[in-house]
């Protein structure tokens, strides 16, 4: 048979989404934004180590409405792909797959991602 | 004859055994690296998010006086080394699987790895300016 007739696997959208692969994804796709947001923390460095002014510019970028919904972004894609990432070191270790499990470390991968990027905005609004 | 029938167990083609083809003990580095640098990333990534957070709009004097202070330049440049490294593991394998036309797969990886390396670089390069007294 040749490589272009063999059968194929249904593609993915006849698949009912369920939490779980809504968060495998995610991880990808918190993991690809984190990879760009990097730029964003080589600029701040950058700035800072070429003066007040170059910070300056950098600063007041961040603190823009804009700077603050891509910082924003970036905390909560932070914080989710750090929380799903310590589940995902739970299930290297062998534990956490039965599907009741899944599910309960899948919501607390939620919730707690949400609290600490609340904690840190807290932190932040309060500095 | 002994050693023949032990020969003859053996799951390894003769063309691979002749060619010294199989495993090199270094199918899991990969595996292994992205969970070394994840591990290390968790106390870095809260350390560097509360950090940061607790100085908001800090000015080029308060930003620098942190990034001088030994504890901090150091945490920073092991932050810096693991994050690139646990992304460009990443980003490889997400390559590796959406990206199918070989030559295409290959230039953007190494594009990738070049970048991570160039980034990292330009990252410590920049904490250390600061911290040796700019």
């Amino acid at each position: 048979m040749s490589a272009h007739n063999r059968p194929l696997s249904p593609h993915l959208q006849v698949y009912k989404p369920q939490l779980t692969s809504i968060l495998s994804i995610s991880h990808r796709a918190t993991g690809i934004a984190l990879a760009v947001g990097t730029l964003l923390l080589v600029w701040w460095l950058l700035a800072a180590a070429a003066g007040p002014e170059a910070f300056a510019t950098a600063q007041g970028f961040l603190g823009s409405w804009f700077g603050l919904l891509i910082l924003f972004g970036f905390s909560y894609a932070l914080m989710y792909h750090l929380c799903n990432g310590i589940r995902h070191l739970f299930w290297d270790a062998g534990y956490g797959f039965e599907l009741e499990t899944a599910y309960n470390s899948g919501w607390m991968t939620v919730g707690a991602s949400v609290v600490l990027t609340i904690i840190a905005w807290i932190i932040a609004a309060a500095s | 004859m002994a050693e023949n029938s032990m020969r003859s167990t053996s799951m390894r083609s003769t063309l691979g055994r002749v060619r010294h083809l199989g495993s090199a003990k270094e199918g899991v580095h990969h595996w292994w690296m992205q969970r070394l640098t994840a591990l290390a990333l968790v106390p870095l990534v809260l350390w560097f998010v509360i950090s940061v957070a607790s100085m908001a709009g800090m000015d080029h004097a308060a930003a620098s006086a942190w990034i001088a202070s030994p504890a901090v330049a150091i945490t920073l440049v092991l932050l810096i080394t693991a994050t690139f490294y646990h992304a460009q593991l990443g980003i490889q394998v997400v390559i590796e699987d959406y990206i199918h036309n070989e030559g295409l797969k290959l230039a953007i990886l190494v594009m990738v790895k070049f970048a991570s390396i160039i980034l990292a670089v330009a990252a410590i390069f920049a904490v250390l300016k600061i911290a040796f007294g700019g």
